[in-house]
């Protein structure tokens, strides 16, 4: 059987991967990405929408290569039609771009290639190696060929699924209540506004979660519903969604060019996303934003802290759990306090009837908020709706 | 587990949603391990409706 031999084995050509890979490489790491699809970037598993702050603290310089459209602003929407517009003056942080995904994927694994790493498509992880109790590699299928990967430490960044977490011992079992179970359509010929991100939210038309037209430009839209786990059934996510459309009059003369499923993980991250020789980043650390599914900047962020990490370790050669403890430091004085306020935030929304929610958006629209993101909308439920906010008060 | 092929997307959120880890996705191949347990939880999240627990032999 062929083996092959690095440094880091990164698992996941995704965003996470990619910048953990490439600031390994940058480190003069050995670094080797697998991917198990055919393509970086594709098939398609996103609404592609992100926010603009976050490129510049992890050193992407936005590109019209993959930026697909520019944003003004955001429409929130509750069951009565009721809608909240904000504009770029008060939304910068929470809307920016709509990307081309499969070329910012690609832009992103150009770098890591540029900074040295390695890639191999159509190779599939298969289970962790061990020997003598501790991690050396993974067993993975390449163009359906078993081979052997040898390294000294992984980069578990295989989203969603994350299966080499699991295979490694690191719990990544999700409850149901912080599963988003999601579909989304890309229209085209849409009657939409081009440059507003627009959210449904409501008990009656996306349970526990939300819907979401991203404008593409050109009459062309990701058209998406995400459902929480506990109130999934039946092929909720389609049923809801075609609904939607087939009573919006935007969509009379729309008609799908594609269809794509892909779940998102709602819970506040993992209990701990190292262990011996192994270290999760992105989706597969469960990163996802659990108000907005949003879970492109947290890889990103957590790639990068993993590549730096990594180099550090490389130096002594110790990748073992405490020596990989400072990646754990760095996500969560990063991000830990925003994931479980908007982890409390979903759970409430969640409990929400569409009268409240009715209430609330147009409590929020007449409300004076100079920027507007998930903390400032919190806050005003906060002063008018304090019930709704009970339990979690303390971190608005 | 029946897998609908007409209807699976190959999205793999019932991959990440498995308590057992039981279920693998290779390319458009949906394989379930015998470390299912039949709890369901597939069944019932899946999107567009593509799985159904085989009853019982």
């Amino acid at each position: 059987m062929k083996t092959l031999t690095c440094d880091i084995l990164v698992v996941g050509g995704g965003p996470g991967g990619s910048m953990a890979a490439k600031f390994c490489a940058q480190g003069g790491l050995d670094t080797l990405m697998i991917e198990k699809k055919a393509e970086i970037g594709a098939p398609l598993r996103c609404a592609e929408g992100v926010s603009k702050k976050w490129l510049d603290e992890v050193g992407i310089k936005p590109d019209p290569a993959w930026i697909r459209a520019n944003m003004k602003g955001a429409i929130i929407k509750s069951p009565d039609g009721t809608s909240f517009q904000l504009d770029e003056s008060k939304a910068g942080a929470e809307v920016g771009y709509v990307l081309e995904r499969h070329l910012f994927d690609k832009a992103l694994a150009r770098d890591a290639v540029e900074a040295g790493a390695r890639v191999m498509l159509r190779t599939s992880a298969t289970d962790v190696i061990r020997e003598n109790g501790k991690i050396v590699g993974v067993k993975a299928v390449e163009m359906g060929d078993p081979i052997e990967i040898r390294c000294k430490c992984i980069v578990g960044a295989d989203g969603y699924e994350s299966q080499i977490g699991r295979w490694a011992g690191i719990d990544t079992n999700l409850k149901l209540n912080d599963i988003d179970s999601c579909l989304q359509y890309r229209m085209v010929n849409a009657e939409i506004a081009p440059d507003y991100c627009e959210f449904v939210i409501g008990d009656s038309v996306a349970p526990g979660g939300y819907l979401w037209i991203f404008p593409k430009g050109n009459g062309t839209a990701n058209v998406g519903i995400g459902i929480i786990g506990t109130k999934a059934k039946n092929g909720a996510a389609k049923k809801y969604l075609d609904r939607f459309i087939a009573n919006d009059k935007r969509f009379a003369h729309s008609q799908p060019l594609e269809i794509m499923g892909g779940f998102v993980s709602t819970c506040p991250g993992l209990d701990c996303a190292v262990a011996d020789n192994i270290i999760l980043v992105g989706d597969a650390a469960r990163v996802i934003d659990p108000i907005t599914g949003g879970g492109i900047c947290h890889a990103c962020r957590t790639g990068m802290y993993a590549g730096k990490v990594l180099t550090e370790c490389a130096k002594t050669g110790d990748f073992s759990k405490k020596a990989l403890m400072p990646y754990e430091k760095m996500w969560r004085d990063r991000m830990e306090d925003k994931l479980y306020r908007n982890w409390y935030a979903k759970e409430r929304l969640a409990t929400l009837d569409d009268d409240t929610i009715n209430k609330l958006v147009e409590l929020i629209s007449t409300a004076d908020i100079k920027e507007v993101n998930v903390y400032n909308l919190l806050k005003v439920v906060k002063e008018k709706f304090p019930k709704v906010v009970e339990g979690f008060e303390d971190l608005i | 587990m029946i897998v609908d092929q007409s209807k699976c997307l190959h999205c793999g959120g019932c991959v990440g949603s498995c308590p057992q880890n039981a279920i693998f996705l290779n390319d458009c191949v949906l394989e379930f391990s015998n470390k299912c347990n039949r709890c369901g939880r597939c069944v019932k999240l899946c999107p567009v409706a593509a799985l159904e627990l085989e009853a019982k032999s």
